[in-house]
């Protein structure tokens, strides 16, 4: 008897441990973390010391890097802000990296080994310039190492000891515009070069121990310049003229000036088209680029130039670096279709190579836009170079004799879209023989788990246990899972590249380099846009592959034509892609499948005409059951206008085909311009599932919550106060709330907060708004939520009405009908400042909801929808207490356990995209910025499943416990009734 | 306190000053005196529809309050107009208000505002009811700026020609205001449209106008809480836990604990039993048993 009531405790014991938060155990069970710096803008190697060899390197992300040489892997990093760019960076005294950043008015200077801030100076100036960084060697003033800056309009020198400004000189007063500053080696002059407008050429000779300006020349240059100035020899530059046909070498030397002038004619025999000059800093030389080839020229001493050689696949050129004696070097990168060429030639002498190796890349990763070099000594006492190249995709590679030393695929720092794909369904008749062969390991794993939760295990298997459920290989399969935790995560990032991730580890399990978001002649600056889930199949068309349709734009403005991409998201191929005539500057899906499941979508162009895909007579056919029943609206946010419109009929003009229609405006809304400027804009999202219209009040009352897919949340500032927060006093700040009906353009609701400032972030979700901003007249940031309920439902309460059929819950809702809607709002102070705002989403919508905050520590909060419910009072009734609002507080709670990131960070965090995974309870949640996230939610626990780590083992363990005590007992009773029948 | 009893009164003063939008009872009269004021004050577009020129001396049902000080000197108007699906816009009717200053800020808010309709001219009548055939859209706008019309732009709305016709044609305008700027104009019909619309002609071809101006809301004030209130309010909270009855807190430790002394007690009986079957036979005590045991009988 015993027995059981302890199997029974136990069993009920097993059963009660819900996790509230995650457990530390639990880290990395479902979320993982990855890290990454982003495209590689500038790379400094530090090599020479014994001890670790490692690279730093400044990134478009403004990541400042240390990097591992051997392994890639981050030794440390700091994400500067958004607005705070790096422009250069170098290494002094061998043991600080020093940053010049926010063109050239912030320099700091970071502890090597371990990435700790030595210093940091302010440089003011009066006006923009070039900014330059200069790390002599030898220079000293006072013992102490001199950085000279050339930053905000003038010279400064920095000591690199303690950051502090020796001295400044201001260039600002002649328009200088500032090319190179000059430093031959050992002495203690400085050159400072640049131009005054386009054709006044001026040198400056400074003192570098105390910033006096020894002299001064100027010559004026016929013909201008245009383009890069490269520096050729420490008194040379080279420069084309304005028209791109001459070029000009200039040498100065002692005071003297001279220009001396050839037409690149004379040089090649053939005709050249644009042609530029390389930024690279090569001795004794530059390099010409043309769309085709690039072609090395030497100055000589007499200032000639002659070619040495024309190479034609060349893409990347390195600078030069100086190894031992005096002799430089540099690396050229050529490309020969899969394989690319890297050569290191000597500076002097042309011919001799120092290094030439092919390396074979897999072909994904587009052209090299970057290569870096640096020198090692061999084992057999030469040398030996390695190179760190930057590829079309962002990615960074290390090559070392010949081969990929390691590869960081950094272009997934630069997410711009993400969605979600199904993995495919499991074949039959696969896994029965492994699992008989692991039954042992199995149930041997099970026993170690109940020794875990009964508090048994000792340490070693403690570590165990964490060690098989991080590698339980469930998680990371190829195939559907019952619950849709597995998925692939279609990523589209800055590069153009299109990533498949896994959901179970985050392993990239395909990419490709989209061919139509590449440079291209016709599209030269093509960016991508955004991601559509082009076909989900479910129904009919169970055997075709899922595909995303990716949608670009040839250049940054919103007229230009746009590019369309499908790719297949099992193979990771392009499908195909077309080339637009038209321009993008809208993609609404529509709610219909063709036959093929293939989502049809209406682009809308810079001309407000509308393009129907997938080009297909079919999809014109459902595309016309519904024309007059399609309403879209576009927002001005420069002018303040908000548009409604609808189809009209087909186009006519130079682009008409079945495929295009006129559209028509039928509403409007004009903001004040004066008084109103629009910043935000927030709709629900489409694939957004509510569960139930109704929602029951404390006093078994009920409200209908207003759920339309078509309305608009737009939040309008004062324009003074656009700018940033104490730009404008409280009385001249306001921020209007609006809820506009994007089919009528009806304003639901519109509500000012006086005194309150943007940025505004906001999310829409069923029928409620949550937005957040700055109060100014509070000092304090603050949440607002609107709850949007339809009255014209509110009579639907008597029971009998719905037994006899009298309600109107099954009517069709129609937008033109006269709104009774009321809202209900409130707001409440919120302690930080926000980047993103997401709310989880689940497959049926039953489950409660929770916000995503990405706060300004990078990290993502979780807060309870209830929280932000307008109905909180400060004493609430006992029947609302039953219906659980929380009492009213002034504040919203920030409790550390519920941050979703726990003690990771997701550094430059820009987006969080939330899916529902096929059980009820649970929404994954993808965090993206620098920085990638992942991880699983259950905002209401698990309720419809056992947790991962459930012993099954001791369930069957107490099962068959229980069924040998009932046999025994039954066989004792028995064998004592007998007894007793004889006695 | 006082900051805050202050606060409060100013948001009472805005909220009610805000409201000083109307719902206008219609007045089915024919009034002469304002059918001249339909005329509208834009001479544009007039050339472009001949329509016009009967529109404006018919006279026109005019749905409007009577108000003591109408003439007074700070009096606006600015011209409603209609168009037909795609056909150009012509106007349809004045709007009429009164513009007040605000004695503080010098802001400026339209008050008493009536509006008259001009009743439709044969054309515009059959083009209504090409409206109706096709389901068409009947597009109206406003000035975005009501004293220098038209402002930046014109605030546009629409709504399904089939939504308007009841016995009459019945509508309804919700002008939403920002000072003297005009934001959004909403028209529609002021009952339900359900899809699909049933097309219907009207009876009589005269307008039932509702008119309504709306101001923004000042949003509610963020709770404030005294640094006492809420601690008293935590204390509170943490003091009285939630009050359950004994077997709702405990009922899944009793239940086990019943069955338990359930079987014990049937043990324990069985055990007398034993004894006493020993002495006055079998059959009272299988009767009490747990049920009757065949093979007892068969004893």
């Amino acid at each position: 008897m015993a027995i059981r009531v302890f199997l029974i405790s136990l069993l009920f014991l097993s059963t009660t441990i819900t996790t509230f938060s995650l457990y530390e155990d639990q880290v990395g069970l479902m979320d993982w973390h990855q890290q990454y710096i982003g495209k590689v803008k500038d790379a400094v190697f530090h090599t020479q010391k014994t001890g670790r060899k490692r690279v730093v390197v400044s990134t478009e992300e403004n990541v400042i890097a240390s990097l591992d040489l051997r392994h890639g892997e981050i030794f440390w990093r700091h994400v500067l802000g958004s607005n705070d760019a790096i422009d250069r960076i170098d290494i002094a005294l061998g043991k600080y990296v020093i940053t010049l950043s926010s063109e050239g008015s912030i320099l700091r200077a970071w502890n090597l080994p371990d990435g700790q801030m030595v210093w940091e100076s302010f440089l003011k100036g009066p006006n923009h310039s070039k900014s330059l960084l200069l790390v002599p060697t030898s220079l000293k003033v006072d013992k102490d190492n001199v950085i000279i800056v050339f930053g905000k309009g003038g010279l400064h020198a920095v000591s690199s000891i303690h950051g502090e400004i020796l001295w400044q000189k201001d260039f600002a007063a002649e328009s200088f515009e500032v090319q190179h500053v000059i430093q031959p080696l050992g002495s203690d002059i400085i050159y400072v070069v640049g131009f005054v407008g386009s054709s006044q050429f001026n040198v400056y000779q400074m003192n570098a121990k105390n910033g006096e300006l020894l002299k001064h020349e100027s010559a004026a240059l016929s013909g201008g310049f245009s383009g890069e100035v490269s520096l050729v020899s420490s008194n040379t530059l080279v420069m084309l003229d304005s028209t791109g046909s001459t070029l000009i070498t200039v040498n100065f030397h002692n005071g003297e000036i001279n220009f001396q002038k050839t037409d690149i004619s004379d040089l090649i025999k053939e005709s050249l088209g644009m042609a530029t000059i390389l930024p690279s800093k090569l001795a004794g030389m530059f390099a010409l680029k043309t769309t085709t080839f690039m072609i090395f020229i030497r100055v000589t001493d007499e200032g000639k130039l002659e070619v040495v050689d024309k190479i034609n696949h060349v893409t990347a050129v390195s600078d030069a670096l100086s190894f031992s004696e005096g002799q430089q070097a540099f690396a050229l990168v050529e490309h020969y279709n899969n394989d690319i060429y890297l050569t290191v030639k000597l500076g002097q002498e042309w011919n001799s190579d120092l290094l030439k190796e092919s390396i074979k890349l897999d072909d994904q990763r587009g052209l090299v836009h970057k290569v870096f070099i640096n020198n090692y000594i061999r084992t057999d006492r030469s040398h030996g170079f390695r190179a760190l190249i930057v590829m079309e995709d962002h990615s960074l590679l290390l090559l070392q004799q010949g081969e990929i030393v390691w590869c960081r695929e950094d272009g997934l720092a630069s997410v711009i879209d993400a969605t979600t794909s199904e993995l495919p369904v499991e074949k039959e008749g696969v896994s029965v023989a492994k699992v008989e062969e692991n039954l042992f390991e199995w149930l041997k794993g099970h026993i170690l788990k109940i020794k875990g939760t009964l508090m048994l295990a000792s340490p070693e298997e403690v570590v165990n246990i964490q060690a098989m459920r991080l590698k339980s290989s469930e998680k990371s399969k190829m195939t559907r899972d019952h619950n849709g935790f597995r998925k692939l995560l279609i990523v589209l990032t800055k590069s153009g590249k299109v990533f498949a991730l896994h959901t179970g580890d985050g392993r990239i399990v395909w990419s490709l380099l989209l061919n139509s978001l590449r440079k291209s002649e016709t599209c030269e600056n093509p960016t991508g846009l955004n991601l559509y889930q082009w076909r989900v199949p479910h129904h009919h068309a169970m055997d075709e592959n899922p595909s995303v349709l990716v949608v670009g734009r040839c250049r940054s403005n919103s007229d230009a034509p746009g590019v369309l991409s499908f790719v297949d998201t099992y193979t990771g191929k392009e499908l195909g892609s077309s080339s637009l005539v038209h321009s993008v500057v809208q993609v609404i899906l529509l709610p219909f499948t063709d036959s093929n499941e293939q989502r049809l979508h209406l682009l809308i162009d810079a001309k407000q005409r509308a393009h129907l895909y997938p080009k297909n007579p079919e999809a014109v056919g459902i595309f016309q059951r519904e024309f007059s029943n399609i309403y879209w609206y576009s927002v001005e946010a420069d002018d303040g206008i908000i548009k409604g419109h609808v189809l009209k009929d087909n186009c006519i003009g130079e682009v008409s085909d079945e495929y295009c229609f006129e559209t028509k405006e039928i509403w409007s809304i004009v903001f004040p311009l004066e008084s109103e400027k629009i910043i935000t804009t927030v709709t629900r999202k489409l694939n957004e599932v509510v569960h139930t219209q109704a929602k029951v009040i404390a006093d078994q009352d009920v409200m209908y919550k207003y759920i339309s897919k078509n309305l608009l949340f737009v939040v309008t500032v004062a324009p003074k106060a656009t700018g940033g927060i104490g730009s404008a006093t409280p009385e001249e700040s306001w921020l209007v709330a609006y809820l506009i009906d994007s089919v009528t353009g009806r304003i639901l609701h519109r509500m000012t907060h006086h005194g309150s400032h943007g940025p505004v972030h906001a999310v829409f979700s069923e029928n409620w708004v949550v937005y957040h901003y700055f109060n100014l007249r509070a000092h304090r940031y603050e949440m607002s939520v609107i709850e949007i309920f339809d009255q014209s439902r509110a009579d639907n309460k008597d029971v009998w009405k719905l037994v006899l059929g009298k309600h109107n819950l099954t009517s069709p809702i129609s937008s033109y009908s006269r709104l009774e809607v009321i809202t209900k709002s409130q707001s409440y102070f919120f302690t930080h400042s926000v980047k993103a705002i997401a709310v989880t989403s689940t497959a049926k919508g039953i489950t409660s909801k929770q916000l995503l905050i990405g706060t300004v520590g990078d990290q993502v909060l979780a807060l309870d929808k209830r929280f932000l419910d307008p109905r909180r009072s400060i004493n609430p009734t006992q029947a609302e207490k039953e219906e659980g609002m929380i009492p009213l507080t002034d504040s919203l709670p920030i409790i550390p356990q519920s941050y979703v990131t726990h003690s990771l960070k997701v550094e430059g965090l820009r987006g969080i995209v939330t899916v529902p995974a096929k059980l009820e309870s649970t929404a994954l949640v993808f965090v993206y910025g620098v920085d990638l996230f992942f991880t699983r939610l259950a905002p209401s626990r698990t309720y419809d499943s056992l947790t991962e780590d459930f012993s099954y083992a001791l369930l069957l363990m107490t099962i068959v416990a229980l069924v040998v005590a009932i046999f025994v007992t039954w066989i004792l009773s028995e064998k004592k009734e007998l007894r007793d029948k004889w006695r | 306190m006082k900051t805050r009893f202050l606060s409060f009164m100013f948001s009472v003063f805005l909220l009610t000053s805000s409201f000083h939008a109307f719902q206008s009872d219609e007045l089915l009269v024919d009034d002469g005196e304002f059918g001249l004021e339909g005329a509208p004050p834009q001479p544009h577009q007039r050339s472009s529809d001949p329509a016009y020129i009967r529109s404006s001396p018919t006279p026109t049902t005019t749905t409007r309050r009577k108000f003591s000080d109408s003439d007074s000197d700070s009096k606006i108007q600015f011209s409603l107009e209609h168009a037909f699906g795609d056909s150009d816009f012509v106007p349809a009717g004045t709007f009429s208000a009164r513009l007040k200053t605000w004695s503080h800020g010098g802001q400026q808010t339209l008050t008493k505002l009536r509006f008259s309709r001009n009743a439709f001219t044969q054309a515009e009548k059959e083009n209504f009811e090409k409206l109706l055939i096709g389901d068409e859209f009947y597009r109206i706008r406003l000035p975005s700026n009501v004293l220098s019309p038209p402002g930046r732009d014109y605030v546009v709305s629409s709504v399904k020609a089939r939504c308007l016709p009841r016995e009459g044609l019945d509508e309804h305008f919700v002008i939403h205001m920002e000072g003297v700027n005009i934001l959004a104009v909403n028209y529609g019909a002021p009952g339900a449209c359900p899809y699909p619309r049933q097309m219907k002609l009207p009876a009589k071809w005269s307008f039932n106008s509702h008119t309504v101006l709306k101001n923004s809301e000042q949003a509610p004030r963020t709770p404030v809480f005294a640094e006492e209130q809420l601690g008293e309010n935590g204390e509170g909270e943490a003091v009285k836990p939630p009050e359950r009855s004994f077997w709702a807190k405990y009922w899944m430790y009793l239940i086990p604990l019943g069955l338990i002394v359930m079987n014990a007690i049937t043990q324990a009986m069985n055990m007398p039993e034993e004894q006493a079957t020993g002495q006055a036979g079998a059959q009272q005590g299988a009767a009490v048993q747990r049920g009757p045991s065949p093979a007892v009988r068969r004893r």
